[in-house]
Parts: C-alpha cells; structure tokens; sequence
C-alpha cells in the first residue's frame, strides 16, 4: 500500500516517517517510534491504554490514524517526567499512593491525569473519577488513583496533601 | 555505643521488612512507560500471525482455501490443522485431561473458534490475508443451553469422543457428558434432610463471566534451527509449566525451549491455560524460521481463551426451626463449553468446590458435579479465585440467606449460630478438608459493631414501611458474606498439574556486599512480587530489602516453580522464601560463630546480624557475613552463599473474611447505589498492607462488576452477544464504589510465618455480598432468590415481577 510521510512533534523532538493511510497513530507510537509505554488494550476506544495527550486534549491513539497526527504536538509517557529525569508529581503520586498494579493502564491513566490537572488544577473526587472515566483499570478499583491524582495536586499546587479519611 | 548508634527500631525500619508499607519497586519503571511487556518485544525478521475464526457455533468445516490469501503482499504462510497434523499439534491436550482443537479439525465447536493462522510480514499483511482465506462451512444445529446438553436427541458435539464411555475423570452419561464427580455421604445427607425440621432448595446460578485482564494474551516464539532451541515470551501466570507441556506436546527436549515471561498486565486466571495462539506461533516460526508474534484483540480475548464460572448450582439446606443447619446437598451442572479447558489440579474436576460448606459447621454433605459439553468458547479458569471456590461461596452465602429469610432470622445471626467455633480448628469438614485456623465469630462481630449493623437493619425496617406506605420508591439492602476461602495449592498428597506436584521454590545467592538475588517459581501480573518476596528476606535474615532483586519468569535461571494463581504464591512460595531464607541464616550462623570465636548456640539473632549471648557488644552484622562467605568461612565448609528451596505445603491455607454491602435500588428504573461496602479480610500473617490493600480493592472491583452486570451472554443461535468492553461491563472510576477495608490476623499454624494469600478474597467474598444486597433488598416483596447479573434492566424487571412496578 502506498505510504505517505509524516512529521509530528513526540515528546518534545521532531519525528518523521512513512506510514500506510490506515495505521493507526498508536501502532506508528509503538512500532515506528519505538516507544512502547503507550498501550493498547482493547482497540475499540474503551479502555484508554492508549491515552496520549496531542495538541493539549486526551486522545486514544488507537482510534486515530497516524496520518491525522501529521504536525500535530504529541506528549506520551515517555515525556511525562520531570526534565532532570526525577518522576514528576503524578507519576510519584502513583507510586506513593500505590495507585498501580499490574502497570498495564498506567501510562494512559498518568498521561489523561496530566490534562486533567492542566485542565483542573484542583480536582474533586468527583471530577477526578469523571475526569478519568475514558481509562479502565482492572487492578487498583480506581480508589487508590484518585489519591494518586489528589497527591499530585496537592504537590503541583504547593499545599500539604492530606489523605482522606476512610 | 554513642548517639549515632541506631536503634533497634531503627535498624528494624532500614530493613523493610514484613509488616511495613513498602513502596513498590516495580512502580519505578510502570509508572514511566518502561516496563517490558510481550508486545514490547521485537526481534530481528520477527513476524506476525493472525487467526481466520468461525463466524458459525456449530459448523463442518467443508473446505479451507487460502489461495487468495497467500497472494496478498506480506503474507507467507497459511497454517491449517492438516498443517498442524504434519507435526501431530493438530489436538493439543488440556490441564483437565481433555484435548482441544489448535485448528478446526473437521468441525467448529463454538463462535471465533480458531480455523487458520495466517503468518505476514507485519499485522496489517496477516488481517489482509484472515479476508481472503475461504473458509467453506455446512452449519449444524447448535447448543446452547446446558439443561439441554444430555437431552436425548442433542446434537453431537465431540465427535472425537464417539464411543467414549469414560473420560479423565471416569465414566460418561451421554455424548455431551464431560464426568460426574462426587463427594460426600450421601445416605447420612439424604437422611438429614428426611427428618429436618425446615428445608430449602435453590436453582442458584453463576453466570459466564471473564477476567479479561487489560493485557490480552500474547506471545513471541523464536526457533533456532542451527541449535534446535525453542525461545517463547508469553503472558504466562505459569511459566515453567508452559515450558513441560510444549516440551511434551511438541517432542523437544525441555532444556532447548526458554520460555521467558516479562512484565505480565494483569492475568485473573486468564493466562494460565495453554491457547492455540501459543502453539501456532511456535511452529510458524518452526515453520518460517522466524520469530512469530500473536497477539490477541480484546475481542478474540473475550470470546475465545478461557472464560469463567458458568455453573449452576441446585442447593438445598437442611435445619432444625431455630436455625441450626443439619445438612447441605449441592447438584452443580458445569458448562465447560466445547472443550473441558479448566485449569484445575488434575484430580479436581470441579476445582475445590468442595469447600461449599463454607464457614459453617455442617454435620453431613453431598455434593455431585457434572460437566457438559456446549457450542461455547472452551474452559473454565478460575477468574481471581482458587479454583472454583467463588462459586462455592457464592452458593453457601446465598443459600444461608435464603435458609435465613425462611426462618425470619437476621442473616448475620444464622451466621453466628452456624460458624465452626474456634476451638474446633483445625476442623474436618463434611467434605473432606482440614481447615487449618480460624475466629469467625470475632471478625463478623467487627463488621456488625464497625459499620453499625444493627442501626442499618432498623433503618431498613422503616424504609420498607415508608415504601409500602407509598411514600418512597427506593428500597434497601443489606449483603452480608461471610467467606472460608481455601487457597495455596496445594500439598502433593493430593494437588498436581499433568503429574506435577504443586510446590514451589526460591533460589536465594547473597553476594559479597551484602547484596543478593532471589529466583522464584512463582510469576508477578501486578501483585507486586518484588516488592514484597524481598520484605520476606529483609526480615528473615536481615538485609534491608532494598537490596535484594527478586526475578520471576525466566524458565532457564529460575527454579521450578507451578507459577501464580489460585492465591498460592504467598502460602507455597512465600513459604518457600522463608525456608531458604532459614537455610541462609543458619549458614551465616556459622561463619559467625567462627568470625566471633563462640559455638554457634552462643549466638542469637538480632535484626540485622548475630549478637553473642550476654555480649552484646560482640556483633556481627549480615553485611559483615555476607562479605566473610566469600572471604573466610571456617574451615572445611563450602564458601558462598545461597540455598535453594522447594516447598510442598503440608496444607492448604483457608482464609476468611467478613463483608457487608449497603445498597439503595430506585425500583422504577432499576438503578442501584452501593451506599457502603465494608471488606473485613483476614488473611494471617500481613506481608505488606499497602499491598493487601490494594488488592483488596481491586478484587472488590471485579466481584462488583461480576455481580452487577459482567456477562458473557450467548443467544439462543449460539452468537455471542458481549464480545466488547461495550457490552461486556467494565465498570469505570465513576461506577466504581468506595472501599473500606479492615482486617483481623489469624495466622496459618502451618505455614512458616504464618501468611494465607489475600489475592482472591474479595472476589470470592464480594459477589455474594453484592448479590445479597440485591436479594435482601427485594425479599420483603416475596421473592427468595434473583439470578445474577443484577444490572439495571434486571432490576426494574424483578420489581415489574414482584409487582412493584406497575
């Protein structure tokens, strides 16, 4: 099939390649880029494994054609960290809340948490569990990464984080 | 000593040890997109392959034409059974002692089933090529309905089996019969029940669900012809066992094939089952020469690797009119599918259903399963369970609920008035296991006084006066479950897969820092086994855990293992760590004695090292031990470090639990809120509570959606009708409830630091208590018993029955 060529912005670095019309943007992530923190876990759009953040929105890349991501500005997880290296607030929040299990929605749940905190810097249970509704976790039952994204704006926002009664 | 001296506290806190809140070490690479899973894999040359399946539940296979396929660019081989029958794969055997079609042999046997793997250059080529396999079918009558399964004039399904009286697990009623299994007395069981004072019986059914983990089943197989090895990543709960089973399946010498699990996104039960993805792949690239890679869609995964539960239990109890049970007599009908793909022990057809009589002192018990055959996806595995042990709570927990609202008895208090009392730990029970510890009245005592049970049921009385009354709509639930697991399969005597006892190992080599690794039989999908396997050495020989690396899943360095399911890794090979560990200790005893010029029985241990016994100034520090191992041991002894230990349990572990769910139904739309959930776990010794905890939850989490809505439903034409997260319900953030958790300690008397496995418990506890919540909410309309899933439609549609509901 004949191949058209992309550029997009990954993480920050200018990326280029050649592409069939119908791969999908996050077999482009995964295989061409070789950047394999992006997930995919059902290929229908429901479990938001695949979750990378273009252009400012929460996009799954698995219902998005690479050639629709030409020029566009692509963060996924590997470009989530701090630029020292050090884990950034959600991804420590994650860690220190023990908002993960088997790993698998983590990427994808991290990298909607990050818009969500720039859309919301203050989120309330509510709109954290609204927020982050397009990504399935079969491990944690999700309570443990509300407090993980809580942590996070807690960290972000400079104030003390404090855990919520049970 | 001076101020800088640590304290013992101290000391103890550096180690990380059991007991503490450890922070993962795995999160370090999840949490930044680097964990390695087997699609991360890429090989040189690799390819893809892909399955052409059957759109028909009951079909002959007429004919298979890839000429068309072979064609399309990228596209080099189509495999077929006659392919497989070359190499003899075209059946391939089950861990119940069936065999399965790898490919359609002649007939499909269910929707999606397996038919042709198309092997291309990459995964678009080998989807072009599935369109242009021909596939010529002559449908036959399907089955669906297990009730129907040993009718006389049933289809055939297993032609295979013609004039098979017996199976793997003796004889066979009719064609569609897989085995009967019972156990029990059944003359003392029947004769209870003639002279009971108050009887109950139940057709409680367990509806087709599956654990679906977000990581769907995948693996790469790299064949080496020049050295004839066999190299096979895989999402693989078993590793070691996937290595036994292509050894003698495909006839290559064990040592030649490495099978290697990486970072496994979550498994449930689903990936401990050999697939025919599995074995196409390996002989495509025994095939091709090349590395094969197949990964299943999420459609694929729910329609056709192994499914869960799909047993229908008649149950009936026998009790005197104040509430003492006398007797319990269970008929389960087991809807295996196509194929009897369930991965139990291999003497245990209906897993350890055994355990029905639950939490209560049941004098005399039968219990009788049969298995059938139907045109469905093959299984079933144990979804987050020991094996079949979610069905047997959830039968004895609705039961008792049932036997309760006979009686006009608070269900918590039948409960209490039945409970095997802690003096008769350990208890034999009426089917055949030795319960090895438990205080049940104490754990469901917290979760009365905790969540106010006595103030809820008061509430519940007023409400139901308001709803007759006409002035509310809502009506409310309480689900109470009181659970026995049995899990840690399991002791020789009586537990093995394919002649393979169920033990387990760790190979522990400390280094000459004070440094070490641990190689473990067992294989993490989340559960967080490098954190918490190093808190059990931290602990047992004193180095902090932060510097011992635990690696799982890599057949050629780790010790055989029997892998990670059913709850066992904490009660066999968590055991097994301890033991090694010991081995370690008493080594380093020695070469401290040695070091400190004392007998070794002068010597005690001291957190971190061995201290002289009434010279405490004469220590010894494992780091300091650690380096002397390699350095100067006494005289006559081996240098090095390490020990190795297979561990075969002298029995099972039974944890237990004690949970209540507070549910609110609108009885005109059906919608239910999950007011309150309270999960009070008792799973002995606690390794790491975080960890506990975060299981807990998550566990919950499934028996929610199980218990609310997640079906694998088929029509009555055999399509199956839930084969996307669309319709097969995966509960979001939003649906989700809140958790409480608590927990009582009981430890395992037999087990060498007294842990039980906590993995499973709250799927095993949580549907009856979500399914009794609904239950108990519509009881005082006059109904006994609602057939799960208790999702909207199904609600409002018992309130319509109950005439609720205009």
């Amino acid at each position: 099939m004949a191949k058209t060529h992309v550029t997009m912005k990954v993480n920050g670095a200018e990326v280029e390649g050649l592409v069939e019309p119908r791969t999908l943007l996050v077999h482009f992530i995964r295989e061409n880029l070789q950047m394999t923190g992006t997930h995919i876990g059902c290929e229908t759009t429901h479990c938001g494994a695949c979750t990378v953040d273009i252009d400012g929105m929460s996009v799954k890349s698995c219902t998005m054609f690479a050639v629709q991501a030409d020029g566009s500005d692509i963060i996924t997880i590997e470009g989530i960290a701090n630029a020292d290296g050090t884990l950034s607030a959600l991804q420590e929040g994650f860690r220190m809340m023990h908002g993960l299990q088997c790993g698998f929605c983590t990427p994808g749940m991290i990298v909607r948490a990050h818009r969500l905190l720039k859309e919301n810097p203050s989120p309330s249970e509510a709109e954290i569990r609204m927020g982050i509704s397009g990504n399935i976790c079969r491990c944690t039952g999700y309570q443990n990464i509300v407090k993980a994204i809580q942590y996070a704006s807690a960290k972000i926002n400079g104030v003390e984080f404090q855990e919520a009664a049970e | 000593m001076n101020d800088l001296t640590p304290t013992r506290e101290q000391r103890s806190a550096a180690l990380e040890g059991m007991g503490c809140k450890r922070k993962r070490v795995e999160d370090i690479r999840f949490t930044q997109g680097k964990g390695n899973y087997v699609d991360d894999v890429k090989l040189p040359g690799m390819l893809h392959g892909d399955f052409v399946r059957s759109p028909h539940p009951h079909a002959r296979v007429k004919k298979i034409d890839d000429s068309e396929a072979l064609k399309v660019p990228g596209v080099l081989a189509v495999i077929t059974a006659e392919t497989l029958k070359t190499v003899n794969l075209a059946w391939m055997p089950t861990l119940a002692g069936d065999v399965q079609m790898v490919l359609a042999d002649g007939k499909v046997l269910f929707q999606n089933q397996e038919v042709a793997f198309v092997v291309a250059t990459d995964r678009y080529a080998a989807d072009d090529g599935i369109n242009k396999v021909i596939v010529e079918y002559e449908p036959l009558p399907p089955l669906v309905d297990p009730f129907k399964s040993m009718d006389k004039d049933a289809p055939v399904l297993r032609e295979d089996l013609a004039g098979k009286t017996s199976g793997a697990h003796g004889p066979r009623k009719h064609h569609n019969h897989i085995f009967e299994w019972s156990v029990g007395d059944k003359e003392l069981t029947d004769a209870a029940f003639k002279k009971a004072e108050v009887t109950i019986k139940e057709m409680i059914s367990y509806h087709r669900t599956h654990p679906s983990p977000l990581e769907t089943c995948q693996c790469v197989c790299s064949f080496d012809k020049i050295k004839g090895e066999l190299t096979i990543y895989g999402t693989f709960q078993a590793p070691h066992v996937i290595r036994t089973v292509v050894s003698l399946i495909a006839k290559l010498p064990e040592q030649k094939i490495h099978v290697i699990a990486p970072d496994i996104g979550g498994g449930f039960g689903n990936k401990v089952g050999a697939y025919p993805g599995y074995i196409c792949a390996a002989v495509a690239s025994i095939v091709t020469g090349k590395p094969v890679k197949w990964v299943e869609d999420r459609i694929e995964n729910l329609t056709a690797t192994s499914f869960a539960r799909d047993y229908h239990m008649t149950t009936e109890i026998a009790a005197s009119k104040d509430g003492k049970v006398t007797g319990l007599r269970v008929h389960v009908l087991a809807d295996h599918g196509a194929f009897d793909a369930c991965a139990d022990p291999s003497k245990w057809p209906a897993g350890f259903f055994n355990i029905v009589t639950g939490s209560y002192d049941f004098p005399t018990a039968h219990l009788a399963v049969d298995g059938v055959y139907t045109n469905k996806a093959p299984g079933g595995v144990a979804y987050r369970c020991s094996f079949r042990v979610t069905e047997a709570a959830y039968c004895i927990e609705r039961a008792m609920d049932i036997l309760a609202q006979k009686l006009n008895m608070d269900p918590a208090e039948l409960r209490l008035k039945n409970f095997i009392k802690p003096e008769q730990f350990p208890y034999h029970s009426a089917l055949g296991w030795e319960y090895d510890s438990g205080d049940y009245h104490t754990a469901m005592r917290k979760m009365m006084e905790t969540t106010g049970y006595a103030a809820l049921r008061k509430e519940q009385a007023e409400k139901r006066a308001a709803f007759k009354r006409g002035e509310t709509r809502e009506i409310m639930g309480l689900g109470v479950s009181f659970f026995t697991e049995i899990v840690g399969a399991g002791p020789s005597k009586n537990c093995d897969i394919l002649g393979i006892a169920m033990f387990d190992s760790c190979e522990i080599r400390m280094h000459p820092t004070g440094a070490g690794i641990a190689r473990m039989g067992t294989k993490s999908q989340g559960q967080g086994h490098e954190t918490t396997w190093a808190q059990i050495i931290a602990t047992e020989i004193g180095i902090p855990a932060d510097n011992i690396m635990v690696e799982e899943g890599n057949t050629d360095t780790a010790p055989y293992g029997l892998g990670t399911y059913g709850s066992r890794s904490t009660p066999v090979a968590g055991a097994a760590i301890a033991m090694a560990a010991r081995k370690i200790k008493a080594k380093a005893q020695m070469i401290a004695a040695y070091k400190l010029e004392v007998h070794e029985d002068d010597l005690e241990f001291d957190i971190d090292g061995f201290r002289v016994k009434g010279l405490p100034e004469k220590f010894m520090s494992m780091k300091d031990i650690c380096w002397a191992a390699y350095n100067s041991v006494p005289p006559g002894m081996e240098p090095g470090l390490e020990a190795v230990s297979y561990y075969d349990p002298p029995n099972m572990t039974y944890p237990f639990g004690a949970y209540l769910c507070v549910m609110d139904i609108d009885v005109d739309t059906g919608v239910y809120k999950v007011r309150r959930f309270y999960a009070l776990d008792d799973c002995g010794t606690r390794i790491n509570p975080m960890i506990i905890e975060g299981q807990v939850h998550g566990g919950l989490t499934e028996a929610f959606a199980i218990a609310m809505g997640q079906e694998i439903r088929y029509d009555d034409t055999g399509n199956v009708v839930t084969g996307s997260f669309m319709d097969f319900f995966m509960p979001t953030a939003v649906e989700t409830p809140h958790w409480e958790t608590d927990f009582t300690v009981t430890p395992s008397p037999h087990h060498p630091i007294g842990a039980k496995g906590v993995g499973e418990s709250p799927n095993v506890g949580g549907v009856p208590a979500f399914s009794n919540a609904v239950n108990d909410a519509f009881s005082f309309l006059g109904s006994t018993h609602i057939q799960m899933p208790h999702d909207f439609w199904r609600n409002w549609r018992a309130a319509k029955d109950l005439g609720a509901v205009a």
